[in-house]
């Protein structure tokens, strides 16, 4: 159900600041609206999101239905040496989702 | 839900001030700031929160928070809150890092109820926080509550 993107330069140099951008298509529903029907939508909203960068705990996020739909996050990572960038997240249903990217570092 | 929204107004009765005294800008006896912070104090300054002054649709609005830090291991951001005062949902965000990150930078989109205040608290990895405060006028309100 989960679908994500993520964006890297194609390589970088040891010790560069790395752009990371990730985009995760979620509705997170907020549980306030109302369908045309006028039947309120359950809430579920991605909750928590952990990045690991070789196999290390980078970038944690702690999330609502305060972020918007299809969530997207940018941060930039300092390159050590070539390796994966792992994504996890979860939502209200306990949905959980991943996507993994490599960075290579020249 | 209610109490919460009963708290929002903790948040608006506070006038904006300029000058840098602590707590100026945050009610340090808001029990969501005091979940952060455990009390202590909140310095006004070294955050940035990048909001656009007016946003036509409140359903994607564009953050940016930056913050004045080398990220070193001994000198670091370990932590950043972003807070509506008038969400339905005031926790909207919080994220967590450390030196492994180059800079103390991230954007998202955020979902905003009407006009408000916007604030970025910042936790440093020498215990202090900081924080920002930033007026957004949203034309269209995202979620609509009754």
């Amino acid at each position: 159900m989960s679908l994500a993107r993520i964006q890297l330069p194609d390589q970088a140099a040891r010790g560069e600041a790395v752009e990371v951008r990730i985009t995760i298509r979620h509705p997170m529903e907020t549980g306030f609206r109302r369908d045309e029907a006028g039947v309120r939508q359950r809430r579920n909203a991605i909750v928590a999101l952990v990045c690991r960068y070789r196999g290390t705990e980078v970038f944690r996020a702690i999330t609502s239905p305060g972020i918007a739909a299809n969530p997207t996050l940018r941060f930039y990572l300092r390159a050590d040496r070539t390796g994966d960038l792992d994504f996890w997240w979860i939502d209200d249903d306990n949905v959980e989702g991943t996507a993994k990217a490599r960075l290579v570092v020249a | 839900m209610k109490r919460r929204r009963f708290l929002a107004f903790s948040l608006a009765a506070i006038p904006f001030s300029g000058t840098a005294q602590p707590n100026a800008h945050i009610s340090t006896i808001d029990p969501l700031v005091r979940s952060f912070t455990g009390g202590r104090d909140v310095l006004p300054g070294k955050v940035t929160l990048v909001l656009p002054k007016i946003a036509d649709n409140g359903n994607s609005v564009p953050v940016t928070v930056k913050v004045d830090s080398p990220m070193t291991a001994a000198d670091h951001v370990r932590s950043v809150h972003l807070i509506s005062e008038k969400n339905p949902v005031r926790d909207m965000a919080s994220f967590y890092f450390g030196p492994h990150l180059a800079r103390a930078e991230f954007t998202t989109r955020l979902r905003l109820n009407g006009s408000q205040r916007v604030v970025a608290i910042a936790g440093l990895s020498d215990g202090s926080f900081w924080s920002d405060l930033v007026q957004i006028e949203v034309r269209e309100a995202a979620c609509t509550e009754d």
